[in-house]
């Protein structure tokens, strides 16, 4: 059993290491892009037994009190067998 | 009257601030690692300056765990005082003693300098001994001190008096050019609704000798020094 948690800045929180990376793909000659932003991505191994609900609300409780912080971030939660 | 100053793995500005506390503002300090739950003996805590746990995850975000950082809510609960530094802010703001948080600077550098210090608020436990209007010259160095906040709770900062710094021009003028990193109404320093939790970005305790460019620091430590005798009596 494996938790998806991506973690991605809330819309309007400035992300200027968004802004540097695509400025740089620009410099590729890639011109048909609006706009890039960076989260985090965590894969989280759990117990084989646990069902896919308690899985999720542990993944949830993880990603909501440590790998985001909710006044910038916003996550979402995967679960894969 | 007691100091502690909390030691986080990756702490590296506890040292200036017990040089500070022991030499300049002349009370007995103690270094506190983070594993320590008794603060009992304590009437002020300054969280230091650095990059605890590496900056892992987002930068305060897993000091926020540390077994000390419970005892430090309840000490703050109380109404003693807290002061948080460059990394201090970061920790309390991710540990929710503080509102709002700090992301990486507008520019993406990280910026070491001596910036001007507007304050906004002289009615703090942390300002009250700084001569009014006075603009203070402090070195700021960190690569996330860009504040931000949503509308709600910046109007509660500003109505409540909770802005004590803001980054202006050597006049006070407080513009987007000194503006160093992008912060949200140039704030560089808040506290909580009670007063007793102060977080600023600037580095006071790097500004307490003439020989290191200013001594503007100083002001905010005799400020809560005297705080606390009169408290003590």
């Amino acid at each position: 059993m494996k938790a998806k948690v991506y973690v991605t800045l809330k819309p309007g929180v400035l992300d200027p290491q968004g802004k540097a990376i695509h400025h740089s793909v620009e410099l590729l000659g890639i011109e048909e892009i609006t706009d890039i932003r960076q989260g985090k991505y965590f894969e989280i191994a759990l117990d084989a037994d646990l069902s896919e609900t308690d899985a999720r609300n542990t993944a949830e409780n993880i990603a909501k009190n440590v790998l985001a912080n909710p006044v910038i971030e916003d996550y979402r939660v995967e679960i894969v067998r | 009257m007691k100091f502690g100053v909390i030691v986080f793995p990756g702490s590296n500005c506890d040292h200036d601030a017990y040089h500070v506390l022991s030499k300049h503002v002349g009370q007995p300090v103690d270094f506190i690692w983070h594993k320590q739950t008794d603060l009992s003996e304590y009437d002020a805590l300054v969280v230091p300056g650095g990059f605890s746990y590496g900056d892992y995850l987002r930068a305060g975000a897993l000091a926020r765990f540390s077994p000390v950082m419970n005892a430090v809510k309840n000490f703050a609960a109380q109404g003693k005082f807290v002061f948080g530094i460059c990394n201090g802010f970061q920790i309390l703001c991710e540990a929710g003693l503080l509102p709002g948080a700090l992301i990486r600077n507008r520019d993406l550098h990280f910026v070491c300098r001596h910036i001007h210090l507007s304050v906004e608020n002289e009615n703090t436990p942390f300002t009250s001994e700084v001569e009014s209007g006075k603009v203070l010259s402090i070195p700021i160095a960190h690569a996330e001190g860009n504040y931000v906040c949503d509308d709600e709770t910046f109007q509660n900062l500003e109505e409540n008096g909770q802005i004590v710094f803001r980054y202006c021009d050597e006049n006070g003028a407080i513009t987007d050019a000194a503006n160093p990193n992008g912060a949200r109404s140039n704030i560089a320093g808040i506290c909580n609704e009670n007063r007793n939790v102060l977080g600023m970005m600037p580095h006071p305790e790097r500004a307490c000798e003439g020989l290191l460019g200013s001594n503007d620091g100083r002001d905010i430590f005799r400020s809560l020094t005297k705080t606390i005798a009169s408290i003590n009596g």
